[in-house]
C-alpha cells in the first residue's frame, strides 16, 4: 500500500480547525432543519388528519411528493430554482443572507417534515378513537382536542420514531455540501484536495458522524427500555 | 417558463448520449438502483444470518457492520470507496464502479436488518418445529424459516428500493453519468430554466419511486389479510 497514513495532519493545525468548523456547521444546520421539520411535519400531519378535503389532498400530495424524490436534487431545487416560485421579498430577505446555507435549510427541513409528518400520523392513530370523541364530547374544538389531549399522548409514542428521523437528518445533512456549503463532509473533500491526505480525513469525519449516531441511538434504546418499558431484541 | 427546454433534453434526460454515446441519464439510474438492490439483497441476507449466529466471532462482526455503516452518511461511504479504491487497487475505478459497491454495502446494512426483523417476527415455534423433525438450525433456516420470513418481508424490500433509487442521485457527485448529472449538465448549458429542470427531474424519480411505494403499501395490506387467514 503506497499511502502513508498522517492523522496529525488532520486533527490538528489548520485543517483540524476546517474539521472543527465543519462539525459546527454540521450541528448547526441539523438543529435549525430539526425544529423546523418538527413544526412543519406536525402542521402537515394535523392538516392530513383534519377531514377537510383540500387540506387533507394538499397534505397527503406534500407527503407523497417530497418523501418520494431524492433529497439531492430537492437540494439543487431550492438552490437553483426555487427564484421563480417564491415571492420577491422571500428572495431578497434570503440572498442577503448565506443563501447556500438557507437553500439547505430549506431542503432539509421540507424533507425531513414530510416522514415526520407520517411518523406523527401513525402515532395519533395508535391512540384509540374514544379519546378524541370524549374530548369531542367535552366541548373541545377539534385542534383543541388535537393539541391537549391526542397530540401529547402520540409524541410520546413516536419519540424513538422521530429521535431516528433526527439522526437521519444529521446524516442527510452532508448532502448541502453539493451547494457549497461547508459542513463536515465538504471539509473533509476539501482536504483531500488540498492535502491527497484524504483517508485520514474521511476516517475522522466517519468518526464524527458515528459518534453522533451511537449516543442518540444509546438514548433512544435507553428511552425505549426505561420509559416504554420495551425490552430490546 | 420555458418547458421547451425540457423537453428538448427530455431523450438526454432519459437515456443520456446513448446510443451515440455512453449510457446516462434515468437509465443509469435504473442501472445502478437494480444493480445495487441485487448485491445488497446477498450481501445483507449474508450478514443477517451472521448477526442472528450463535457464534461470537461471526454475530460480533456483523453486528459492528450494521452499526457503523447505519451510523455514517452514504455519501462518506461513496467517498470512502472512490478514494481508497486507488489506494487498494494501484489504479483507479470509475464512479459507476465505486458507486455501485457504495450502494451495495450501505444498502445491505438495512437489508441485514430487515432480514433480523422479519426472522424474529415468526413464531419461535417453526424452529423448534423443524430442528424437531430432525432438521439442523442451518437446514432449518434454509427450508423452512427463509422462505417464509423473506416473503413477508417484500413490502419492506420494495422500500428499501424505494431509498435506494433515491441514493443513486448522489452518485452525482463523484461524477456518475445519472439523472441528476444529466439535470446539472443541461442546466449549466442552458441556464434560463433551472427551475423547469428541477421540477421535471424531481417528477421522473416520483414517478419511479411513487409506483413501488403504492404497489408496497397494497402487498403489505394483501399479506397481512393472507397472514390472518392463516392463524
Amino acid at each position: 500500500m503506497a499511502y502513508s497514513f498522517d492523522f496529525g495532519l488532520v486533527v490538528s493545525g489548520e485543517y483540524g480547525e476546517w474539521l472543527r468548523q465543519g462539525l459546527l456547521t454540521t450541528l448547526h444546520i441539523s438543529a435549525i432543519s430539526i425544529v423546523g421539520s418538527l413544526l412543519l411535519g406536525t402542521l402537515v400531519a394535523v392538516l392530513r388528519l383534519s377531514r377537510i378535503t383540500p387540506l387533507v389532498w394538499g397534505s397527503a400530495a406534500f407527503t407523497e411528493f417530497f418523501r418520494n424524490t431524492p433529497l439531492l436534487v430537492q437540494i439543487f431545487f431550492w438552490y437553483f430554482g426555487s427564484y421563480s416560485v417564491l415571492p420577491d421579498f422571500v428572495n431578497q430577505w434570503l440572498y442577503q443572507r448565506d443563501f447556500e446555507f438557507a437553500a439547505g435549510v430549506i431542503a432539509l427541513t421540507v424533507y425531513t417534515a414530510a416522514f415526520i409528518a407520517e411518523d406523527i400520523r401513525s402515532g395519533v392513530f395508535a391512540i384509540p378513537k374514544t379519546q378524541l370523541e370524549a374530548s369531542r364530547a367535552t366541548g373541545l374544538s377539534f385542534l383543541q382536542a388535537m393539541r391537549y389531549v391526542i397530540l401529547p399522548q402520540a409524541f410520546r409514542i413516536i419519540i424513538p420514531p422521530l429521535i431516528s428521523q433526527f439522526l437521519n437528518l444529521v446524516k442527510n445533512s452532508s448532502l448541502v455540501m453539493a451547494v457549497g456549503v461547508m459542513e463536515l463532509t465538504y471539509m473533509a473533500r476539501q482536504i483531500e484536495a488540498y492535502t491527497f491526505h484524504g483517508l485520514e480525513a474521511f476516517t475522522v469525519s466517519t468518526l464524527m458522524y458515528l459518534s453522533i449516531s451511537l449516543v442518540i441511538s444509546f438514548a433512544v434504546n435507553m428511552y425505549n427500555k426505561r420509559v416504554l418499558k420495551i425490552a430490546p431484541r | 417558463m420555458r418547458w421547451d427546454v425540457v423537453a428538448n433534453n427530455l431523450q438526454y434526460f432519459l437515456l443520456g448520449a446513448w446510443p451515440n454515446g455512453e449510457l446516462g441519464g434515468l437509465a443509469m439510474t435504473i442501472l445502478l438502483a437494480l444493480g445495487g438492490i441485487f448485491g445488497a439483497f446477498w450481501l445483507g441476507l449474508l450478514v443477517g444470518l451472521f448477526r442472528m449466529s450463535r457464534s461470537g466471532l461471526l454475530r460480533w462482526p456483523a453486528f459492528a457492520y450494521i452499526e457503523i455503516i447505519r451510523g455514517t452518511p452514504l455519501l462518506m461511504v461513496i467517498f470512502w470507496f472512490y478514494f481508497l479504491a486507488p489506494v487498494l487497487l494501484g489504479h483507479s475505478l470509475p464512479g459507476s464502479y465505486s458507486a455501485l459497491c457504495a450502494l451495495i454495502v450501505f444498502t445491505s446494512a438495512y437489508i441485514a436488518e430487515i432480514v433480523r426483523a422479519g426472522v424474529l417476527s415468526l413464531p419461535k415455534g417453526q424452529m423448534e418445529a423443524a430442528r424437531s423433525t430432525g432438521l439442523t438450525r442451518g437446514q432449518a433456516m434454509r427450508h423452512v424459516i427463509l422462505p417464509q420470513a423473506l416473503f413477508n418481508m417484500i413490502p419492506s424490500f420494495v422500500n428499501q428500493f424505494v431509498s435506494l433509487t433515491k441514493d443513486t442521485s448522489l452518485a452525482f457527485i463523484i461524477g456518475v453519468n445519472e439523472l441528476t448529472k444529466a439535470a446539472t449538465q443541461v442546466n449549466n448549458r442552458t441556464m434560463n430554466a433551472p427551475t423547469e429542470i428541477f421540477i421535471a427531474i424531481a417528477l421522473l424519480y416520483f414517478v419511479i419511486c411513487y409506483v413501488l411505494t403504492a404497489f408496497s403499501r397494497r402487498l403489505e395490506k394483501k399479506l397481512v389479510r393472507y397472514q390472518a387467514r392463516g392463524r
